[in-house]
Protein backbone atom coordinates (compact mmCIF):
# COMPACT_ATOMS: atom_id res chain seq x y z
CA UNK A 1 0.00 0.00 0.00
CA UNK A 2 1.46 3.25 -1.11
CA UNK A 3 2.51 5.58 2.19
CA UNK A 4 -0.18 7.98 2.51
CA UNK A 5 1.49 11.50 2.82
CA UNK A 6 0.56 14.43 4.41
CA UNK A 7 1.71 17.54 2.62
CA UNK A 8 3.43 19.88 5.36
CA UNK A 9 1.63 23.14 6.00
CA UNK A 10 3.66 26.23 4.92
CA UNK A 11 4.59 27.17 8.08
CA UNK A 12 4.54 24.15 11.19
CA UNK A 13 4.92 26.15 14.28
CA UNK A 14 3.33 24.72 18.19
CA UNK A 15 1.17 28.19 17.70
CA UNK A 16 -0.74 27.07 15.12
CA UNK A 17 -1.51 23.89 16.83
CA UNK A 18 -2.29 25.86 19.89
CA UNK A 19 0.06 23.32 22.29
CA UNK A 20 3.34 23.99 23.73
CA UNK A 21 6.06 21.83 23.59
CA UNK A 22 5.10 19.45 26.88
CA UNK A 23 1.72 19.76 24.80
CA UNK A 24 -0.31 21.46 26.90
CA UNK A 25 -3.03 23.94 24.98
CA UNK A 26 -2.54 27.27 25.14
CA UNK A 27 -4.37 29.82 26.90
CA UNK A 28 -6.24 32.69 24.65
CA UNK A 29 -6.44 35.52 26.15
CA UNK A 30 -8.03 38.78 24.99
CA UNK A 31 -6.50 41.56 25.60
CA UNK A 32 -8.89 44.31 24.99
CA UNK A 33 -10.35 46.05 23.50
CA UNK A 34 -12.23 47.47 26.74
CA UNK A 35 -8.96 46.72 28.57
CA UNK A 36 -7.80 49.69 31.32
CA UNK A 37 -3.87 48.73 30.34
CA UNK A 38 -5.02 49.24 26.33
CA UNK A 39 -4.24 52.87 25.01
CA UNK A 40 -7.82 53.41 23.58
CA UNK A 41 -9.98 50.70 21.85
CA UNK A 42 -7.38 48.41 20.88
CA UNK A 43 -7.75 44.83 20.59
CA UNK A 44 -4.76 42.45 21.50
CA UNK A 45 -5.16 38.44 20.86
CA UNK A 46 -2.85 36.70 23.24
CA UNK A 47 -1.98 33.14 23.32
CA UNK A 48 -0.76 32.51 26.25
CA UNK A 49 1.74 29.17 27.70
CA UNK A 50 1.96 30.04 31.61
CA UNK A 51 2.63 33.81 31.55
CA UNK A 52 4.65 33.93 28.59
CA UNK A 53 3.05 35.68 25.42
CA UNK A 54 3.76 32.86 22.60
CA UNK A 55 1.56 34.33 19.86
CA UNK A 56 0.01 38.11 19.83
CA UNK A 57 -2.34 39.16 16.81
CA UNK A 58 -3.44 42.64 16.98
CA UNK A 59 -6.68 43.44 15.74
CA UNK A 60 -7.54 46.98 14.92
CA UNK A 61 -11.14 48.60 13.57
CA UNK A 62 -13.12 48.92 16.60
CA UNK A 63 -13.05 52.88 16.36
CA UNK A 64 -13.23 53.10 12.46
CA UNK A 65 -14.98 55.75 11.50
CA UNK A 66 -14.73 56.28 8.00
CA UNK A 67 -12.57 59.26 8.40
CA UNK A 68 -11.12 59.40 5.23
CA UNK A 69 -14.29 58.51 3.47
CA UNK A 70 -15.81 61.64 5.15
CA UNK A 71 -13.05 63.19 3.59
CA UNK A 72 -14.60 63.15 0.30
CA UNK A 73 -17.94 64.82 1.53
CA UNK A 74 -16.56 67.53 3.27
CA UNK A 75 -14.46 71.19 1.82
CA UNK A 76 -10.96 71.08 2.61
CA UNK A 77 -11.48 73.65 5.11
CA UNK A 78 -13.91 71.41 6.79
CA UNK A 79 -12.37 68.79 6.82
CA UNK A 80 -9.62 70.23 9.74
CA UNK A 81 -12.24 69.21 12.17
CA UNK A 82 -12.18 65.57 11.22
CA UNK A 83 -8.77 65.94 11.84
CA UNK A 84 -8.66 66.82 15.08
CA UNK A 85 -10.90 63.39 16.03
CA UNK A 86 -7.80 61.73 14.63
CA UNK A 87 -5.10 62.11 17.60
CA UNK A 88 -7.01 63.84 19.95
CA UNK A 89 -3.88 64.24 21.87
CA UNK A 90 -1.84 66.46 19.64
CA UNK A 91 -4.81 67.74 17.33
CA UNK A 92 -2.90 70.70 16.26
CA UNK A 93 0.31 68.57 14.91
CA UNK A 94 -3.01 67.02 12.49
CA UNK A 95 -4.54 70.22 11.51
CA UNK A 96 -0.87 71.30 10.50
CA UNK A 97 -0.07 68.77 8.32
CA UNK A 98 -3.90 68.72 6.76
CA UNK A 99 -3.34 72.91 6.14
CA UNK A 100 0.09 71.99 4.33
CA UNK A 101 -1.11 68.71 2.77
CA UNK A 102 -3.48 71.52 1.26
CA UNK A 103 -1.82 74.08 0.40
CA UNK A 104 0.70 71.94 -1.17
CA UNK A 105 -2.20 71.17 -3.37
CA UNK A 106 -2.69 74.48 -4.33
CA UNK A 107 1.17 75.50 -4.18
CA UNK A 108 0.43 78.32 -2.07
CA UNK A 109 2.82 79.40 0.29
CA UNK A 110 1.42 80.58 3.36
CA UNK A 111 2.70 83.89 5.54
CA UNK A 112 5.89 84.32 7.28
CA UNK A 113 3.94 84.82 10.77
CA UNK A 114 1.35 82.36 9.81
CA UNK A 115 4.75 79.59 9.93
CA UNK A 116 6.46 81.11 12.30
CA UNK A 117 2.84 80.57 14.70
CA UNK A 118 2.78 76.94 13.52
CA UNK A 119 6.01 75.91 14.20
CA UNK A 120 5.49 77.48 18.06
CA UNK A 121 1.81 75.96 18.80
CA UNK A 122 3.15 72.70 16.92
CA UNK A 123 5.46 72.55 19.37
CA UNK A 124 3.72 73.01 22.14
CA UNK A 125 1.51 70.24 21.08
CA UNK A 126 4.32 67.90 20.69
CA UNK A 127 5.21 68.87 24.41
CA UNK A 128 1.42 68.30 25.90
CA UNK A 129 1.87 64.55 23.99
CA UNK A 130 5.06 63.92 24.98
CA UNK A 131 4.41 64.77 28.49
CA UNK A 132 1.59 62.52 28.78
CA UNK A 133 2.55 59.53 27.17
CA UNK A 134 5.68 59.55 29.33
CA UNK A 135 3.05 60.35 32.05
CA UNK A 136 1.40 56.84 30.92
CA UNK A 137 4.07 54.87 30.63
CA UNK A 138 5.14 55.52 34.10
CA UNK A 139 1.07 55.44 34.91
CA UNK A 140 1.00 51.46 33.38
CA UNK A 141 4.11 50.41 35.88
CA UNK A 142 2.86 51.69 38.74
CA UNK A 143 4.15 54.75 39.10
CA UNK A 144 0.82 57.69 39.77
CA UNK A 145 2.36 60.50 40.68
CA UNK A 146 4.59 61.28 37.74
CA UNK A 147 1.55 60.97 35.28
CA UNK A 148 -0.27 63.64 37.86
CA UNK A 149 2.49 66.54 37.81
CA UNK A 150 2.87 65.71 34.30
CA UNK A 151 -0.84 66.78 33.88
CA UNK A 152 -0.39 69.62 36.03
CA UNK A 153 1.81 71.28 33.55
CA UNK A 154 -0.02 69.93 30.85
CA UNK A 155 -3.29 71.75 31.86
CA UNK A 156 -1.14 74.94 31.58
CA UNK A 157 -0.45 74.07 27.90
CA UNK A 158 -4.51 73.56 27.36
CA UNK A 159 -5.29 76.29 28.90
CA UNK A 160 -2.74 78.13 26.53
CA UNK A 161 -4.50 76.46 23.65
CA UNK A 162 -7.99 77.35 24.59
CA UNK A 163 -7.16 81.15 24.71
CA UNK A 164 -5.02 80.86 21.36
CA UNK A 165 -7.66 78.39 19.17
CA UNK A 166 -10.88 78.00 21.39
CA UNK A 167 -11.52 74.55 22.39
CA UNK A 168 -8.48 72.63 24.80
CA UNK A 169 -9.18 69.39 23.02
CA UNK A 170 -10.61 69.91 19.32
CA UNK A 171 -8.96 72.77 18.14
CA UNK A 172 -9.54 73.19 14.24
CA UNK A 173 -7.14 75.96 14.65
CA UNK A 174 -5.84 75.77 10.88
CA UNK A 175 -7.11 76.72 7.55
CA UNK A 176 -6.09 76.27 3.78
CA UNK A 177 -3.56 79.04 3.54
CA UNK A 178 -3.82 80.55 7.12
CA UNK A 179 -4.94 80.06 10.53
CA UNK A 180 -8.53 80.57 12.14
CA UNK A 181 -7.34 83.80 13.68
CA UNK A 182 -4.72 85.50 14.77
CA UNK A 183 -2.66 84.71 18.31
CA UNK A 184 -4.38 87.15 20.85
CA UNK A 185 -1.83 89.98 22.11
CA UNK A 186 -0.47 88.04 25.60
CA UNK A 187 0.59 84.89 23.29
CA UNK A 188 4.50 85.76 23.85
CA UNK A 189 4.08 86.05 27.09
CA UNK A 190 1.68 83.06 27.96
CA UNK A 191 4.78 80.95 25.78
CA UNK A 192 7.35 82.01 27.89
CA UNK A 193 5.80 81.00 31.13
CA UNK A 194 5.30 77.48 29.23
CA UNK A 195 9.20 77.69 28.41
CA UNK A 196 10.26 78.55 31.84
CA UNK A 197 8.54 76.15 33.63
CA UNK A 198 8.67 73.18 31.79
CA UNK A 199 11.77 72.13 31.78
CA UNK A 200 11.35 71.52 35.27
CA UNK A 201 8.54 68.81 35.08
CA UNK A 202 10.82 66.72 32.58
CA UNK A 203 13.75 66.76 34.67
CA UNK A 204 11.84 65.57 37.58
CA UNK A 205 10.25 63.03 35.43
CA UNK A 206 14.18 62.13 34.54
CA UNK A 207 14.91 62.29 38.09
CA UNK A 208 11.98 60.07 39.22
CA UNK A 209 11.89 57.24 36.83
CA UNK A 210 15.03 56.55 34.88
CA UNK A 211 17.48 55.31 37.97
CA UNK A 212 14.16 53.86 39.22
CA UNK A 213 14.39 50.63 40.12
CA UNK A 214 11.04 49.11 39.38
CA UNK A 215 10.75 51.71 36.34
CA UNK A 216 14.66 50.41 34.85
CA UNK A 217 13.80 46.84 35.31
CA UNK A 218 10.50 47.06 34.07
CA UNK A 219 11.49 48.37 30.52
CA UNK A 220 14.87 48.08 30.28
CA UNK A 221 15.54 45.17 27.41
CA UNK A 222 12.08 44.76 27.14
CA UNK A 223 10.38 45.04 23.36
CA UNK A 224 13.80 45.80 21.77
CA UNK A 225 13.22 46.97 18.24
CA UNK A 226 16.59 46.75 16.28
CA UNK A 227 17.18 49.32 13.85
CA UNK A 228 16.81 46.69 10.68
CA UNK A 229 12.95 46.23 11.88
CA UNK A 230 12.44 49.18 12.89
CA UNK A 231 12.70 50.41 9.26
CA UNK A 232 10.99 47.24 7.44
CA UNK A 233 8.13 48.09 9.86
CA UNK A 234 8.06 51.83 7.86
CA UNK A 235 7.99 52.76 11.76
CA UNK A 236 8.53 56.48 12.48
CA UNK A 237 8.83 58.97 14.90
CA UNK A 238 9.89 58.98 18.57
CA UNK A 239 10.13 55.18 18.29
CA UNK A 240 12.55 55.11 15.28
CA UNK A 241 14.63 57.43 16.59
CA UNK A 242 15.51 55.34 20.36
CA UNK A 243 16.08 52.56 17.76
CA UNK A 244 18.95 54.60 16.48
CA UNK A 245 17.68 55.89 13.23
CA UNK A 246 18.21 59.83 13.04
CA UNK A 247 15.53 60.74 10.78
CA UNK A 248 13.26 63.25 11.72
CA UNK A 249 11.25 65.35 8.88
CA UNK A 250 11.76 68.53 10.65
CA UNK A 251 15.69 67.70 9.57
CA UNK A 252 15.08 65.95 7.17
CA UNK A 253 12.67 67.47 4.59
CA UNK A 254 11.73 70.89 6.50
CA UNK A 255 8.62 72.99 6.46
CA UNK A 256 7.10 75.34 8.03
CA UNK A 257 10.93 76.98 8.69
CA UNK A 258 12.03 74.22 10.85
CA UNK A 259 15.68 74.93 8.94
CA UNK A 260 16.03 78.25 10.53
CA UNK A 261 16.28 76.55 13.84
CA UNK A 262 18.85 75.31 16.10
CA UNK A 263 18.14 71.85 17.66
CA UNK A 264 19.18 68.65 17.76
CA UNK A 265 17.83 65.09 16.59
CA UNK A 266 18.46 63.02 19.52
CA UNK A 267 18.57 59.55 19.31
CA UNK A 268 19.28 56.19 21.86
CA UNK A 269 20.98 53.11 20.99
CA UNK A 270 18.70 50.36 22.55
CA UNK A 271 15.78 50.60 21.27
CA UNK A 272 13.67 49.18 24.18
CA UNK A 273 11.11 50.42 26.26
CA UNK A 274 13.42 52.35 28.46
CA UNK A 275 14.55 53.77 25.37
CA UNK A 276 11.50 55.39 23.75
CA UNK A 277 10.96 56.82 27.35
CA UNK A 278 14.18 58.51 27.20
CA UNK A 279 13.82 59.67 23.80
CA UNK A 280 10.72 61.52 24.66
CA UNK A 281 12.12 63.50 26.92
CA UNK A 282 14.71 64.57 25.12
CA UNK A 283 12.60 65.71 22.17
CA UNK A 284 10.88 67.31 25.12
CA UNK A 285 14.05 69.61 25.58
CA UNK A 286 14.41 69.99 22.26
CA UNK A 287 10.89 71.58 21.72
CA UNK A 288 11.86 73.80 24.51
CA UNK A 289 14.92 74.68 22.68
CA UNK A 290 12.82 75.50 19.54
CA UNK A 291 9.75 77.19 20.85
CA UNK A 292 12.28 79.71 23.00
CA UNK A 293 14.17 80.53 19.50
CA UNK A 294 10.76 80.69 17.86
CA UNK A 295 9.37 83.59 20.38
CA UNK A 296 12.13 85.82 19.43
CA UNK A 297 11.10 87.80 16.56
CA UNK A 298 7.93 86.41 15.61
CA UNK A 299 7.23 87.81 11.90
CA UNK A 300 4.05 90.55 11.46
CA UNK A 301 1.46 90.76 9.24
CA UNK A 302 -1.43 88.87 8.51
CA UNK A 303 -1.86 85.38 9.29
CA UNK A 304 -3.74 84.75 6.06
CA UNK A 305 -2.78 84.25 2.59
CA UNK A 306 -3.61 87.67 0.15
CA UNK A 307 -5.83 85.69 -1.98
CA UNK A 308 -9.36 85.71 -1.99
CA UNK A 309 -10.14 82.78 -3.87
CA UNK A 310 -9.16 80.98 -0.69
CA UNK A 311 -8.67 83.11 2.47
CA UNK A 312 -11.75 84.42 4.13
CA UNK A 313 -11.72 88.21 4.02
CA UNK A 314 -10.82 89.74 7.59
CA UNK A 315 -14.44 90.22 9.33
CA UNK A 316 -14.66 94.01 9.63
CA UNK A 317 -13.93 94.35 6.03
CA UNK A 318 -16.99 91.90 5.19
CA UNK A 319 -19.00 94.13 7.50
CA UNK A 320 -18.51 97.38 5.60
CA UNK A 321 -17.31 96.90 2.28
CA UNK A 322 -18.79 95.04 -0.48
CA UNK A 323 -16.02 93.52 -2.37
CA UNK A 324 -14.90 91.52 0.17
CA UNK A 325 -18.62 90.90 1.23
CA UNK A 326 -19.08 88.84 -2.31
CA UNK A 327 -15.88 87.01 -1.88
CA UNK A 328 -16.86 85.80 1.75
CA UNK A 329 -20.24 84.77 -0.03
CA UNK A 330 -18.31 82.78 -2.33
CA UNK A 331 -15.81 81.06 -0.78
CA UNK A 332 -18.57 80.02 1.52
CA UNK A 333 -21.49 79.28 -1.02
CA UNK A 334 -21.26 75.81 -2.64
CA UNK A 335 -21.02 76.22 -6.27
CA UNK A 336 -18.19 79.36 -6.54
CA UNK A 337 -15.04 77.15 -5.05
CA UNK A 338 -12.47 77.38 -3.94
CA UNK A 339 -11.23 74.71 -5.75
CA UNK A 340 -7.62 73.59 -6.11
CA UNK A 341 -6.05 72.77 -9.35
CA UNK A 342 -6.63 69.50 -10.38
CA UNK A 343 -3.81 66.48 -9.31
CA UNK A 344 -2.57 64.68 -6.45
CA UNK A 345 -0.20 65.28 -3.37
CA UNK A 346 1.66 63.64 -0.28
CA UNK A 347 2.68 65.68 2.32
CA UNK A 348 4.03 64.66 5.28
CA UNK A 349 4.86 66.71 8.92
CA UNK A 350 6.46 65.08 11.61
CA UNK A 351 3.86 64.68 14.10
CA UNK A 352 4.69 63.73 17.87
CA UNK A 353 4.28 60.35 16.82
CA UNK A 354 6.14 60.31 13.64
CA UNK A 355 5.26 60.61 9.94
CA UNK A 356 1.83 61.97 9.39
CA UNK A 357 1.54 61.99 6.04
CA UNK A 358 -1.38 63.11 3.72
CA UNK A 359 -2.37 61.74 0.43
CA UNK A 360 -4.79 63.80 -1.18
CA UNK A 361 -6.09 63.30 -4.67
CA UNK A 362 -8.12 66.33 -6.54
CA UNK A 363 -10.08 65.98 -9.25
CA UNK A 364 -10.87 70.45 -8.82
CA UNK A 365 -14.19 69.75 -7.27
CA UNK A 366 -14.54 71.55 -3.63
CA UNK A 367 -14.36 67.98 -2.28
CA UNK A 368 -10.77 65.86 -2.79
CA UNK A 369 -11.51 62.99 -4.53
CA UNK A 370 -10.18 60.96 -2.20
CA UNK A 371 -8.01 61.68 1.47
CA UNK A 372 -5.49 59.11 2.83
CA UNK A 373 -3.53 59.35 5.43
CA UNK A 374 -0.20 57.68 6.73
CA UNK A 375 -0.92 57.66 10.50
CA UNK A 376 1.91 56.81 12.43
CA UNK A 377 0.31 54.52 14.57
CA UNK A 378 -0.85 52.20 12.18
CA UNK A 379 2.70 51.29 12.05
CA UNK A 380 3.56 50.81 15.22
CA UNK A 381 0.71 49.07 16.01
CA UNK A 382 1.77 46.29 13.96
CA UNK A 383 5.14 46.04 15.46
CA UNK A 384 3.43 44.79 18.53
CA UNK A 385 3.79 41.12 18.18
CA UNK A 386 7.39 41.39 17.18
CA UNK A 387 8.16 43.37 20.50
CA UNK A 388 5.77 41.07 22.55
CA UNK A 389 6.13 37.22 21.26
CA UNK A 390 8.29 35.11 24.07
CA UNK A 391 8.08 37.41 26.51
CA UNK A 392 6.12 38.00 29.42
CA UNK A 393 2.52 39.34 29.34
CA UNK A 394 3.47 42.32 32.25
CA UNK A 395 5.79 43.16 29.54
CA UNK A 396 3.24 43.36 27.38
CA UNK A 397 1.54 46.57 29.29
CA UNK A 398 5.13 48.25 29.39
CA UNK A 399 5.49 47.93 25.39
CA UNK A 400 2.29 49.28 24.12
CA UNK A 401 2.36 52.09 26.84
CA UNK A 402 6.07 53.35 25.18
CA UNK A 403 4.58 53.46 21.29
CA UNK A 404 1.70 55.10 22.21
CA UNK A 405 -0.80 53.97 19.45
CA UNK A 406 -3.96 56.40 19.16
CA UNK A 407 -6.88 54.38 18.18
CA UNK A 408 -8.16 57.15 16.48
CA UNK A 409 -5.85 57.68 14.00
CA UNK A 410 -5.11 53.97 14.08
CA UNK A 411 -8.69 53.05 12.61
CA UNK A 412 -10.02 56.68 10.80
CA UNK B 1 8.82 32.53 14.06
CA UNK B 2 11.16 30.05 15.56
CA UNK B 3 9.06 27.44 17.37
CA UNK B 4 11.35 26.98 20.44
CA UNK B 5 12.02 31.25 21.11
CA UNK B 6 9.03 31.36 23.40
CA UNK B 7 10.20 29.18 26.20
CA UNK B 8 13.59 30.90 26.42
CA UNK B 9 14.53 32.93 29.40
CA UNK B 10 14.41 36.21 28.59
CA UNK B 11 17.76 37.80 27.81
CA UNK B 12 18.98 39.95 30.90
CA UNK B 13 18.71 44.11 30.37
CA UNK B 14 21.71 45.51 28.89
CA UNK B 15 24.03 46.65 30.81
CA UNK B 16 23.38 50.69 31.83
CA UNK B 17 25.00 52.60 33.53
CA UNK B 18 26.28 51.06 36.52
CA UNK B 19 23.94 52.24 39.50
CA UNK B 20 25.87 53.88 42.48
CA UNK B 21 26.01 51.98 45.45
CA UNK B 22 23.09 54.76 47.73
CA UNK B 23 21.12 53.39 44.32
CA UNK B 24 21.87 50.16 45.09
CA UNK B 25 20.68 50.75 48.48
CA UNK B 26 17.49 51.90 47.63
CA UNK B 27 16.70 53.09 50.82
CA UNK B 28 18.16 56.33 50.34
CA UNK B 29 16.46 56.81 47.01
CA UNK B 30 12.97 56.20 48.22
CA UNK B 31 13.48 58.52 50.86
CA UNK B 32 14.72 61.02 47.83
CA UNK B 33 11.67 60.15 46.10
CA UNK B 34 9.73 60.99 49.27
CA UNK B 35 11.11 64.29 49.68
CA UNK B 36 9.58 64.99 45.96
CA UNK B 37 6.07 64.07 46.69
CA UNK B 38 6.31 66.41 49.94
CA UNK B 39 7.56 69.27 47.82
CA UNK B 40 5.04 68.95 45.39
CA UNK B 41 2.62 68.33 48.38
CA UNK B 42 3.56 71.96 49.87
CA UNK B 43 4.05 73.70 46.63
CA UNK B 44 1.49 77.12 46.62
CA UNK B 45 0.78 76.25 42.99
CA UNK B 46 -2.72 73.98 42.96
CA UNK B 47 -3.59 73.31 40.28
CA UNK B 48 -7.50 71.94 40.85
CA UNK B 49 -10.54 74.82 40.61
CA UNK B 50 -13.21 73.23 42.92
CA UNK B 51 -15.32 73.73 40.30
CA UNK B 52 -19.27 74.40 40.78
CA UNK B 53 -18.19 76.98 44.12
CA UNK B 54 -15.19 77.98 41.77
CA UNK B 55 -14.99 78.37 37.96
CA UNK B 56 -11.76 78.69 35.65
CA UNK B 57 -11.79 81.75 33.59
CA UNK B 58 -13.09 81.21 30.27
CA UNK B 59 -11.49 83.14 27.52
CA UNK B 60 -13.20 85.45 24.94
CA UNK B 61 -12.68 83.40 22.17
CA UNK B 62 -14.27 79.89 23.69
CA UNK B 63 -15.87 77.93 21.29
CA UNK B 64 -19.29 77.14 23.73
CA UNK B 65 -23.10 77.04 22.66
CA UNK B 66 -24.65 78.98 20.48
CA UNK B 67 -26.21 82.21 20.60
CA UNK B 68 -27.92 84.27 17.92
CA UNK B 69 -27.65 87.96 18.28
CA UNK B 70 -30.43 90.83 18.36
CA UNK B 71 -29.77 94.04 16.84
CA UNK B 72 -30.44 97.95 18.21
CA UNK B 73 -33.88 97.62 18.02
CA UNK B 74 -34.21 93.91 19.66
CA UNK B 75 -34.91 92.22 16.43
CA UNK B 76 -32.83 89.20 15.36
CA UNK B 77 -30.08 90.34 13.40
CA UNK B 78 -30.06 87.00 10.95
CA UNK B 79 -30.78 87.62 7.54
CA UNK B 80 -31.51 84.17 6.88
CA UNK B 81 -28.72 83.80 4.00
CA UNK B 82 -27.66 80.37 4.74
CA UNK B 83 -24.01 80.60 4.84
CA UNK B 84 -23.76 79.12 8.85
CA UNK B 85 -25.78 76.14 7.30
CA UNK B 86 -23.23 75.25 4.26
CA UNK B 87 -20.10 75.91 5.98
CA UNK B 88 -21.27 73.68 8.74
CA UNK B 89 -19.56 70.24 8.74
CA UNK B 90 -21.83 68.46 11.05
CA UNK B 91 -24.88 69.72 9.04
CA UNK B 92 -26.54 70.70 11.96
CA UNK B 93 -28.40 73.85 11.05
CA UNK B 94 -31.68 73.95 9.94
CA UNK B 95 -33.06 77.80 9.09
CA UNK B 96 -36.39 78.24 6.98
CA UNK B 97 -36.36 81.25 5.96
CA UNK B 98 -39.72 83.61 5.48
CA UNK B 99 -40.20 87.42 4.20
CA UNK B 100 -39.66 89.93 7.06
CA UNK B 101 -43.03 91.59 8.58
CA UNK B 102 -43.51 94.66 6.63
CA UNK B 103 -42.51 97.30 9.21
CA UNK B 104 -38.42 95.73 8.85
CA UNK B 105 -37.40 97.96 6.52
CA UNK B 106 -34.10 97.05 6.21
CA UNK B 107 -34.26 93.76 4.74
CA UNK B 108 -36.38 91.56 3.31
CA UNK B 109 -35.39 87.77 4.58
CA UNK B 110 -35.63 86.33 7.97
CA UNK B 111 -35.23 83.20 9.80
CA UNK B 112 -38.71 81.72 10.51
CA UNK B 113 -37.16 79.00 11.90
CA UNK B 114 -33.79 78.70 13.73
CA UNK B 115 -32.71 75.15 14.70
CA UNK B 116 -29.24 74.19 15.80
CA UNK B 117 -29.07 70.39 16.68
CA UNK B 118 -26.61 70.87 19.13
CA UNK B 119 -26.02 67.13 19.86
CA UNK B 120 -24.88 66.77 16.16
CA UNK B 121 -22.87 69.97 16.80
CA UNK B 122 -18.72 69.74 17.33
CA UNK B 123 -18.56 73.17 18.16
CA UNK B 124 -15.99 73.90 15.30
CA UNK B 125 -16.97 77.65 14.91
CA UNK B 126 -17.53 78.09 11.37
CA UNK B 127 -20.86 78.87 11.56
CA UNK B 128 -19.69 82.18 13.02
CA UNK B 129 -16.51 82.49 10.96
CA UNK B 130 -19.26 82.24 8.03
CA UNK B 131 -22.00 84.53 8.84
CA UNK B 132 -21.80 88.21 7.43
CA UNK B 133 -23.61 89.87 9.55
CA UNK B 134 -22.11 89.16 13.31
CA UNK B 135 -25.36 87.49 13.73
CA UNK B 136 -24.86 84.50 15.34
CA UNK B 137 -21.57 83.34 17.92
CA UNK B 138 -20.29 80.61 19.79
CA UNK B 139 -20.84 82.01 23.28
CA UNK B 140 -18.34 80.87 26.76
CA UNK B 141 -20.96 78.46 27.90
CA UNK B 142 -19.73 75.16 28.40
CA UNK B 143 -22.08 73.18 30.48
CA UNK B 144 -24.21 71.83 28.16
CA UNK B 145 -26.61 69.51 30.44
CA UNK B 146 -30.14 68.78 30.03
CA UNK B 147 -32.55 65.77 30.57
CA UNK B 148 -33.90 65.03 27.38
CA UNK B 149 -32.88 65.00 23.91
CA UNK B 150 -35.37 67.40 22.75
CA UNK B 151 -34.03 70.36 24.74
CA UNK B 152 -30.84 70.19 22.97
CA UNK B 153 -32.46 70.77 20.03
CA UNK B 154 -32.19 74.77 20.44
CA UNK B 155 -35.02 76.52 18.38
CA UNK B 156 -34.61 80.48 17.29
CA UNK B 157 -36.18 81.44 21.10
CA UNK B 158 -33.84 79.47 23.00
CA UNK B 159 -30.70 80.75 21.07
CA UNK B 160 -31.91 84.31 21.18
CA UNK B 161 -32.24 83.51 24.68
CA UNK B 162 -28.71 82.66 25.50
CA UNK B 163 -26.46 84.60 27.13
CA UNK B 164 -24.23 86.79 25.15
CA UNK B 165 -20.33 86.73 25.29
CA UNK B 166 -19.82 89.68 27.49
CA UNK B 167 -22.41 88.52 30.31
CA UNK B 168 -19.92 86.44 31.09
CA UNK B 169 -17.44 87.88 33.64
CA UNK B 170 -13.97 87.92 33.24
CA UNK B 171 -12.39 86.84 29.80
CA UNK B 172 -9.41 85.00 30.58
S1 LIG C 1 -20.11 75.14 15.67
FE1 LIG C 1 -19.59 73.99 13.83
S2 LIG C 1 -20.79 72.13 13.98
FE2 LIG C 1 -21.68 73.58 15.43
S3 LIG C 1 -23.32 74.57 14.30
FE3 LIG C 1 -21.49 75.84 14.06
S4 LIG C 1 -20.55 75.14 12.17
FE4 LIG C 1 -22.02 73.57 12.79
S1 LIG D 1 -24.81 83.08 8.33
FE1 LIG D 1 -25.56 84.56 9.83
S2 LIG D 1 -27.07 85.77 8.73
FE2 LIG D 1 -26.68 83.96 7.46
S3 LIG D 1 -28.27 82.51 8.10
FE3 LIG D 1 -26.50 82.09 9.39
S4 LIG D 1 -26.79 83.34 11.24
FE4 LIG D 1 -28.19 84.10 9.67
Amino acid sequence: MAETVTPAPAVVTTVDAGRNAAGEKLMVLNMGPQHPAMHGTLRLVLELDGETVVRCRPEMGFLHTGFEKLGEYRSYNQFVTVTDRMNYLSAINNNIGWAQACEELWGVECTPRCRRLRVIMGELSRLSDHILCVGLQAMDLGAFSVMLWGFARREQLYDLFERVTGARLTNSWTRVGGLMQDVPADFVARVKAVTDTFPEIIDETDKMLSKNKIFTGRTRGVGVLSAEDAIAYGVTGPVLRASGVEYDLRRARPYSGYEKFDFDVPTQTDGDSFARFQQRLEEMRQSVRIIRQALVDIPGGPVNVDNYKLSLPAKELVYTRMEEMIHHFKLTMIGHGPYPPKGEVYSATEAPNGELGWYLVSDGKRNPYRVRVRPPSFYHFQVVPKLVEGRLISDLVAVLSSLNVIAGELDR
Amino acid sequence: MDAAAPHDEPESPPAGEKPSLSEELYLPEILKGLATTFKHLIRPEKFTVEYPEKKKPIPQNFRGEHALKRDAQGRVKCVACFLCATACPSECIHITAGPTPPEWTDREKYPTKFEIDMLRCIYCGMCEEACPCDAIELTSKFYQVSETREEKYFGKDTLLRQPMKREYPDQG
